[in-house]
């Protein structure tokens, strides 16, 4: 084994150069190409119809996927350490629960918001917990807790809603920023995305995820504390579940125990496609920022388009697909091509 | 020399999960039929059958997978669309034989899964990634189907709605369906060697490869089967419910995974079998239909089935842990 | 002389870039134990996995039986009669000894295809019998220990009713009572006809039980011979080309004070009772056989494991760690056994390995912001250890093994350690990166770094060390001063089971 490796070392030193640029332009590639379709998207959207291309309504659609955008944030350093997290949507019902029915019981708002912030960090960690303690894969434990916490909140709401809400809750989902035309929950995004993007990259927290994700083995023998980063990864997400809880229920003020079902495998797409390595150790937050907004106006400009909501599912489900083969088949066709320059020679 | 004592048989039959689930399926049952005697009548007896016969045989399709070390999203997704199918097919030619819809459900199946098995075998996609994937574009592809509208009863041919209520020997054809599903897998993986080679991909690929199974065509087969088995399960979810509708059993993938667990399937492949699945089944259908029995609302269910999940999980792993260091303390005190 | 079952000749085996087996000859009799002898990166492994198919030879030819034969595949070459048995790697933990031993070639039923469980398991049973072993076929391997695993292994080639079993480092798990065990199954092979090819780095083993050997040297065919009519000098100048000089670096015996006292220390399943004293200045070898649980004490020490008794003093403090980190704060670093898994991130450029255990010194409050202070970091201990690599942006996997060595040991050192741990750090590595490690561990040993050293080379222990411990399956059987030491007395320590004590511990 060790041999073989040696051997692969070896001609690899002999090809670095070419290695190198190879390396390059993978790790670029796939943003490239996000922003192509992004940009070709837009292209043919505005050149499709005339409502696409409005500053008003750009902004506004961005009320359909600031959410689910945030909350691919947090997964992103799940993802990245190899973990996964398929319970967070049944988080999120749980603090709209918590947030609902605080508001039905005359809570002020920054309590409602103090108390969904609360449950959500303490679901994550209870998942963060379980998973490390017990030492079992992440999705399994976390198939487990999403039938637990969405159930918590099925049987203590049943089938009743949460509609009563104090005034000006709305503002975290509805308002603009003032005096412009630029939703909240969007500039919230923006800012949540930058400060992600500068702890990926910039600390050594996010160092430490590339680590692990690379080599959990490795990182802790060179003393990076693997459990307790996956514990913080799944608290940060639960925290972020508290977060987006709010931010939806402000936004359609109601509650019900099946809001916001089908989330979990919606943001992991958004992250995946963003060019984050299922296996971890690989990925950019800039990536998972085009992939949500490509996604994001997709489905608005197919909406303008007046396509069903059903092919926009197709298209994402291709684009996901597309995301992890079109890399391989690229590969694949340098390595075939290089083989026959080399028969050639 | 292997120890051939009564003893030693029943130390291995309880290290074995099976037996501990029905053991814990009694344990169950003692309480609940005390509390309401009802409960183990015939009639409410083949109820949680029968409600549990189509997840089971998704359950055992997803079993596959799993065994192989990968995990299948798309069941549901699949359902739908055969369901969908089926149902259009017996609204617009009710002369098509019920049976022939069940085959047309499984042939849909099939096709779905091996495109499900090309992208993982062929295209080394992880398994969780194309049936993410595939997840949203076999629901898509319901929706362009039916074009946003559903089937309802009186669309749909009464032989076919009588399909799964009709009975043979005092049992419905949907237990049977379930049962010849059940043997035939048994089968399958006990006396095949296709059905070993998935055991051996699962537990060690690299070590599988050197006695020479084919990895991609094992990767193909079990999603094969998980199509063909989430088709067959379409049918007969359209005839059970009497309609189609593009939502159908949207999330049955995590009931489906949530079975494998309770039926000591492990997550990284390699381990687990047919009878514990049922079982696992079943154990997820007694507690669903007792809750009312403890005074539990039905609201609860999905709250109770994580928990024991979850216990299912953390008894695994402990026992396992145990295993480990007795393994160890033998080796060197 | 029987006539040769298998013959290689000429083979030559191109990877891009490299020659990996360059015009090889080979030859194997039935009846006869045959040794593949070569350092690491010898070629030995390739041509194991020419042999059994896994690859396809550029050039050269397969005599098999007197035919020429071209394996497509492992599953040719097993049909043919050529069964390897692979390291620990190559079994279905979760699955009974009987379908491991029949995995890939199930017995069924000629008629209905049906498995034949009754027969499989009766066959298993009688193999086992042959093999004098006790174990029930029924038993999932999972429950089985790693020496039982390997006679499964074994048990497994009968099965194939091979002709060649091939034994690529077949005792590098097992402990002494069972090399013994492995070595009568080798020998009744051989009665029964097989040819074996034993591939092995340990000279005892090989004048055990090898009729015959073959050397190679960086993918070259160097010579072949009986084992009765040489000796381990001769061997060991083909191996290396040159014969073997005994030069190590020499360091001041001064020895400091105490940095770490170690009493009675335990772990379940590992090893029990070491206890031990660590000075400044000094370097304390470690010596046992693979599997003696070396390896588990060093980790212990450094906390990737715990202990589950005994006491450790760091500086006369009590000294427990929780894990890597907090002995990393307290001074320790560790160069492990795995390069390629605990030592490195592969896919992480050298940049980035080399300042990870010391990301925090280099950040300004958490924030890795200032490049050039992470980059003089690195390139001051990079430099130091003369890496060569296309730059320090290059990602680790692209290094040769005694430059990936070279990066751990600058990895570690940026930590200032006050004890330093290295567990096997020549193995596998060029004879000039072995120098340049001899070299950076007497270094640190003049500066005041207590070392502890591991290693399974003899010479390697001898010539760096100031004192000797030696462990045997778990326990410590010596400690030894390295002025009065001699290759027989830690070796007997090596193997003996009676526990001696001497007045340096």
């Amino acid at each position: 084994m060790d041999e073989q490796r040696d051997l692969v070392a070896k001609s690899r030193l002999i090809n670095e150069m070419s290695l190198k640029n190879r390396l390059i332009e993978f790790f670029t590639k796939w943003e490239v190409l996000l922003c192509i379709i992004f940009a070709s998207m837009f292209i043919f959207f505005t050149l499709r119809t005339p409502y696409f291309l409005d500053w008003f309504n750009l902004m506004n659609a961005t009320f359909q996927f600031s959410e689910k955008a945030i909350m691919a944030l947090p997964m992103i350093f799940i993802i990245m350490c190899g973990d996964i997290d398929i319970s967070i949507a049944s988080i999120i019902a749980l603090c709209a629960y918590v947030v609902g029915s605080a508001a039905q019981g005359g809570a002020s708002i920054p309590s409602m918001i103090a108390l969904s912030l609360l449950v959500g960090t303490l679901a994550g960690l209870f998942n963060g917990l379980m998973i490390t303690t017990l030492n079992m894969p992440a999705i399994a434990v976390t198939l487990a807790t999403q039938s637990i916490f969405r159930g918590i909140s099925i049987g203590l709401l049943g089938d009743q809603a949460r509609t009563s809400f104090p005034e000006g809750f709305g503002f975290f989902g509805q308002e603009f920023i003032k005096g412009t035309i630029i939703p909240f929950e969007f500039v919230l995004y923006l800012v949540l995305m930058l400060l992600f993007a500068f702890i990926l990259h910039k600390t050594t927290y996010g160092r430490r995820l590339y680590a692990i994700g690379n080599s959990a083995e490795a990182a802790r023998f060179s003393g990076v504390n693997v459990k307790l980063t996956r514990i913080i990864n799944f608290t940060i997400t639960g925290f972020f579940c508290g977060l987006t809880a709010v931010l939806l229920a402000s936004r359609i003020l109601s509650v019900r125990s099946n809001i916001a079902t089908g989330w979990d495998l919606e943001i992991i797409t958004l992250v995946v496609l963003g060019g984050v390595a299922i296996t971890g150790g690989r990925g950019t937050v800039f990536g998972v920022f085009l992939g949500s907004l490509l996604v994001g106006y997709l489905k608005f400009g197919m909406g303008l388009l007046k396509f069903s909501g059903t092919l926009m599912t197709i298209v994402i489900g291709s684009l996901l697909i597309s995301a992890v083969l079109l890399p391989r088949l690229l590969d694949l066709y340098k390595a075939n091509r290089k083989l026959r320059l080399q028969a050639q020679r | 020399m292997p120890d051939h004592s009564f003893a030693s048989f029943a130390k291995k039959a309880f290290a074995r999960r099976e037996s501990t689930l029905i053991l814990l399926l009694f344990v169950l049952l003692v309480p609940i039929s005390v509390r309401s005697p009802q409960f183990l009548s015939m009639k409410n007896i083949s109820t949680i059958l029968n409600d549990m016969a189509i997840l089971s045989i998704v359950a055992i399709g997803e079993f596959y997978v799993i065994l192989s070390g990968g995990i299948d999203l798309s069941v549901g997704s699949i359902i739908a669309f055969s369901g969908m199918a089926c149902g259009m097919v017996n609204e617009s030619y009710p002369q098509v034989s019920p049976a022939l819809l069940l085959l047309l459900g499984i042939v849909i199946g099939l096709a779905m899964g091996l495109v499900n098995g090309i992208l993982v075998a062929y295209g080394k996609i992880p398994p969780i990634i194309t049936t993410l994937g595939t997840v949203n574009i076999y629901r898509g592809m319901t929706f362009l189907l039916s074009k946003g509208t559903w089937v309802t009863a009186h669309e749909m041919t009464p032989a076919y709605i009588a399909l799964p209520r009709t009975t043979f020997l005092g049992i419905s054809i949907l237990l049977w369906i379930a049962f010849f599903v059940i043997a035939l897998c048994y089968y399958f993986s006990r006396f095949t060697r296709t059905g070993r080679e998935i055991y051996a991909i699962g537990g060690n690929p690299t070590a599988a490869k050197f006695v020479g199974v084919d990895e991609n065509r094992v990767r193909v087969v079990v999603f094969l089967v998980s199509g063909a088995l989430c088709g067959l399960a379409g049918a007969l979810w359209t005839a059970r419910y009497a309609s189609a509708v593009n939502e159908m059993a949207t999330g049955f993938e995590m009931q489906a995974v949530a079975a494998c667990v309770l039926g000591g399937v492990n997550f990284s492949g390699g381990a687990g079998g047919i009878i514990g699945v049922v079982l696992g089944t079943l154990f997820l259908g007694v507690v669903t239909n007792a809750l009312p029995v403890i005074y539990l609302s039905v609201f609860w269910q999905t709250c109770v089935q994580g928990l024991i999940i979850l216990l299912a999980l953390t008894l695994n792993t402990l026992s396992d842990q145990h295993k480990n260091k007795k393994l160890l303390a033998q080796r060197r005190g | 002389m029987p006539n040769a079952l298998l013959e290689v000749h000429n083979l030559t085996k191109i990877f891009p870039g490299i020659r990996a087996l360059d015009d090889v000859h080979l030859t194997l009799r039935s009846g006869e134990v045959h040794a593949l002898i070569g350092e690491n990166g010898a070629g030995k492994s390739t041509l194991v996995k020419v042999l059994t198919g896994v690859y396809i030879p550029t050039s050269g030819t397969l005599t098999f039986e007197g035919k020429e034969v071209a394996f497509r595949n492992a599953l040719d070459a097993q049909a043919s009669g050529i069964v390897a048995i692979h390291q620990e790697a190559s079994m279905f933990p979760e699955l009974t000894v009987t379908e491991n031993i029949f995995m890939g070639h199930h017995l069924r039923n000629p008629r209905t295809k049906k498995l034949d469980w009754k027969a499989m398991t009766e066959q298993t049973r009688q193999l086992l019998a042959r093999m004098q072993l006790d174990i029930d076929p029924d038993t999932l391997v999972k429950n089985l220990s790693v020496a039982k695993r390997h006679m499964v292994e074994i048990t497994k080639a009968l099965s194939l009713d091979a002709k060649l079993v091939i034994m690529d480092e077949p005792t590098s798990a097992l402990t002494g009572r069972e090399v013994e065990d492995l070595f009568r199954i080798v020998r009744s092979l051989k009665e029964q006809g097989k040819a074996i090819l034993f591939i092995s780095h340990k000279f005892d083993e090989i004048f055990t039980i090898c009729d015959y050997y073959t050397v190679f040297r960086d993918g070259q065919y160097i010579g072949e011979g009986k084992v009765a009519e040489s000796n381990e000098d001769a061997i060991i100048n083909m191996m290396i080309g040159r014969s073997i000089d005994q030069l190590y670096p020499e360091h001041q015996k001064q020895k400091g004070k105490e940095v770490l006292r170690i009493e009675k220390l335990c772990q379940l399943g590992a090893f029990k009772d070491i206890s031990f004293t660590l000075h400044e200045g000094e370097v304390l070898g470690l010596f046992g056989l693979v599997g003696a649980g070396r390896s588990e004490v060093v980790r212990t020490i450094f906390g990737i494991d715990k202990s589950s008794g005994g006491s450790m003093h760091l500086l006369g403090e009590p000294f427990k760690p929780k894990g890597a980190k907090e002995s990393m704060r307290r001074g320790i670093a560790l160069v492990p056994e795995d390069r390629q898994k605990q030592g490195l991130v592969l896919k992480m450029s050298l940049t980035n390995n080399i300042s990870l255990p010391v990301l925090k010194q280099l950040s300004f409050k958490g924030m890795v912001t200032s490049a050039g202070k992470e980059r003089t970091y690195v390139q001051c201990h990079g430099n130091q250890m003369e890496i060569k690599s296309a730059g320090y942006h290059v990602d680790a996997e692209t290094l040769s093994g005694g430059n990936q060595q070279k990066v751990v040991l600058a990895k570690w050192i940026g930590t200032s350690p006050k004890i330093l741990i290295l567990d096997e750090p020549t193995k596998g590595i060029d004879v000039a990166t072995k120098a340049a490690v001899h070299q950076f561990v007497c270094d640190m040993a003049q500066k005041g770094v207590a070392v502890i050293l591991i290693s399974s080379e003899l010479p390697e222990i001898l010539g760096m060390s100031d004192r000797i411990l030696v462990m045997h399956e778990g326990y410590q059987t010596a400690i030894l001063d390295a002025r009065k030491a001699t290759a027989e007395s830690v070796m007997k320590a090596a193997i003996a089971t009676t526990v001696m004590e001497d007045t340096h511990a």
